[in-house]
């Protein structure tokens, strides 16, 4: 048992010692700050930000509803709107393109209506991170609500407050850890985003090129500073991952923790 | 100002027929074994629950009352509700919870406070006003949730099991102070509870529920006097047999036959009390006591110097004899045995 948890934690670990080995570190500070490198940087905090805005103010009542209004189909709505999770990126993208794109489904209206092309802009990098990135959220909320005392509801409206009240005042509260939690996984996701990035918005630098993007074809000009920029992009997500531990896995890790020796 | 209710209402296997009538000042307790409805009559009338049929009235106000299309929310309720484990919001001090009934009706801020402040003190909390409910012990919480609901000032106090989730040492105490915050109360109060001491302590008027219905209400005295539900009958620790009356003898829907004394016609109960019935191993013959019936011995409980034998059979029945006769007669379970109780100790009146 330990030997195969020993390899497997060699075989994550080992990626991240191979580009520590060869990170140029003398010229450490002229890649990270790079004019195009910042720029790219720059984006994807901008987008991955709004992303995750988006799938807060979405997908929290999503997960209410999917936690609390019991309808026929629920199974079938909850499993369509986490299919981005397990979807490949460069399907979302290609979907959102016939549903947003110019002559897509939405789009040509949005077109022809707003004036309004959503495609290789900033905005279809939001688009695109948010599609990949909310269901992160209304699992990790939806599971929050479920788990949450139902007493707690009925005693906020026997004392007089609203749904809507009750909502914010005694649910929000309370599944305030799980939201955290949901919003940094489905940040950390939309930062990381590829595939539907590149699809539905493209490649150009200063408005859809994100870090992702601009490491994966520095990777070909500059290898070094593709090094550099990757292992930015992993202390970023690790530093979120460590800190969210504790509020993730904490509660449960004393107790379920077996000693070794 | 009086509550007047008829519920009708399906849970799955439990179909609730309930009809209450409470005047304002009186406590009702509804008591009755896990599982008989008691805590969903209370989510009826706070409107947690809609009922199916029926109707719920509160001072001439209606309520629920689905063929009228009649539903009022329970936001909109003027109800107080003391939950089960109380549920005392964790993210807020006591006192935000108290104030919390006023705020969300939409009472500013600080006036919501003082009122929750003047709650807090009445029921001797003031020094855990701004700890959270996770810092108070039982007792206490039950204060604090009785404070929260009373805060609003509702008309009707509904109080689901509220000394269950304390130990039995704080108990009594806890039961004293609730009945002396209960009786500041003038509105319409029902308590719902499974332990008959509390509905002593507590209410004017028990209604015993059982199986979603009321089988029987009155005082406690009355109620346990007269038992008219094995519920009862159990609680009290007497054996009660349903059957028709017809030249002096009850016959049972399992056809067992019990004479009686009283001159009586119809269905009716027999009250058998466990000490009035005589075991013996072989059947008597040539006696003056007219019932005897024939059984198989079931658990022996030892209460003491006295010993409570079960008998299964025809008529099943439980006897009280003493530790000295158990010796004697050497019972063991799964024994033949024969059941013998004279005419005149069986106490019978009309179902």
């Amino acid at each position: 048992m330990l030997g195969l948890a020993v390899i497997a934690i060699m075989f994550f670990a080992l990626p991240l010692v191979g580009l520590l080995w060869r990170a140029p570190w003398s010229n450490a500070w002229v890649y990270l700050s790079d004019h195009n490198a910042r720029t790219a940087l720059r984006l994807s905090l901008i987008c991955s930000l709004w992303a995750t805005a988006l799938s807060v103010v979405f997908g929290v009542p999503l997960a209410w509803l999917l936690a609390r209004v019991a309808f026929r189909g629920r199974s079938v709505v909850r499993a369509l709107c986490t299919l981005s999770m397990v979807l490949p990126p460069v399907v979302g993208g290609i979907a959102l393109f016939f549903a947003l794109g110019r002559r897509g489904l939405l789009g040509q209206w949005l077109d022809r209506w707003f004036d309004i092309q959503l495609p290789f802009t900033t905005a279809a990098v939001v688009v695109a991170q948010t599609f990949v990135a909310m269901p992160f959220l209304v699992i990790t909320v939806e599971a929050a609500l479920r788990q949450l005392d139902l007493g707690a509801e009925d005693a906020s409206r026997t004392l007089g407050a609203s749904r809507w009240y009750t909502f914010r005042r005694v649910t929000l509260p309370a599944i305030r850890p799980a939201l955290a939690a949901g919003a940094v996984l489905a940040w950390a996701r939309a930062l990381g985003e590829f595939g539907a990035t590149i699809t539905f918005a493209g490649n150009f630098p200063g408005t859809t090129q994100t870090m992702p993007l601009f490491v994966y074809l520095a990777r070909e000009a500059n290898p070094e500073q593709s090094i550099m920029l990757s292992l930015l992009l992993i202390a970023i997500s690790f530093a979120v991952l460590v800190g969210l531990r504790d509020r993730w896995f904490g509660r449960g890790n004393a107790t379920r923790q077996s000693t070794l020796a | 100002m009086s509550l007047s209710a008829s519920i009708l209402l399906g849970l799955g296997t439990l179909e609730l027929e309930v009809e209450l009538d409470v005047r304002a000042g009186e406590l009702l307790a509804l008591l009755g074994p896990n599982g008989a409805g008691k805590s969903t009559v209370l989510r009826c009338l706070a409107g947690l629950a809609p009922i199916d049929a029926g109707h719920i009235t509160l001072d001439e106000t209606v309520l629920d009352d689905p063929v009228a299309d009649v539903f009022v929310e329970p936001e909109a309720r003027s109800v107080g509700f003391v939950f089960q484990n109380y549920v005392l919001f964790e993210h807020m001090t006591v006192l935000e919870n108290v104030a919390y009934g006023l705020r969300a009706r939409g009472t500013p801020k600080a006036v919501a406070r003082r009122s929750a402040a003047n709650w807090i003190e009445r029921v001797g909390l003031t020094e855990y006003a701004h700890q959270r409910p996770q810092a108070l012990s039982g007792g206490q919480a039950q204060r604090a949730a009785l404070a929260r609901a009373l805060a609003t000032d509702p008309r009707l106090l509904l109080l689901d099991e509220p000394l269950a989730a304390l130990d039995a040492g704080t108990r009594s105490t806890v039961r004293r102070d609730l009945r002396r915050h209960l009786a500041t109360f003038d509105g319409v109060r029902i308590l719902v509870t499974h332990d008959p001491v509390d509905a002593y302590a507590l209410a004017d008027r028990v209604a015993i529920l059982d199986a979603g219905r009321i089988v029987q209400t009155g005082t406690l005295a009355e109620v346990t006097a007269h038992p008219r539900s094995r519920y009862v009958a159990d609680l009290v620790g007497v054996n009660l047999v349903a059957g028709t009356i017809g030249g002096g003898v009850l016959t049972t829907a399992g056809g067992a036959q019990v004479v009686i004394a009283e001159d009586l016609t119809g269905p009716s109960f027999a009250v058998i009390r466990p000490h009035s019935i005589v075991l013996v191993r072989d059947a008597p013959t040539g006696s003056s006591v007219r019932n005897t019936w024939s059984g198989v011995v079931g658990d022996i409980d030892h209460l003491g110097e006295r010993v409570r034998v079960g008998m299964d059979g025809v008529l099943p029945l439980t006897a009280e004899i003493t530790v000295a006769a158990l010796e004697a007669l050497q019972l063991r379970p799964g024994d033949e045995i024969h059941a013998s109780v004279k005419a005149t100790d069986i106490e019978v009146y009309p179902a």
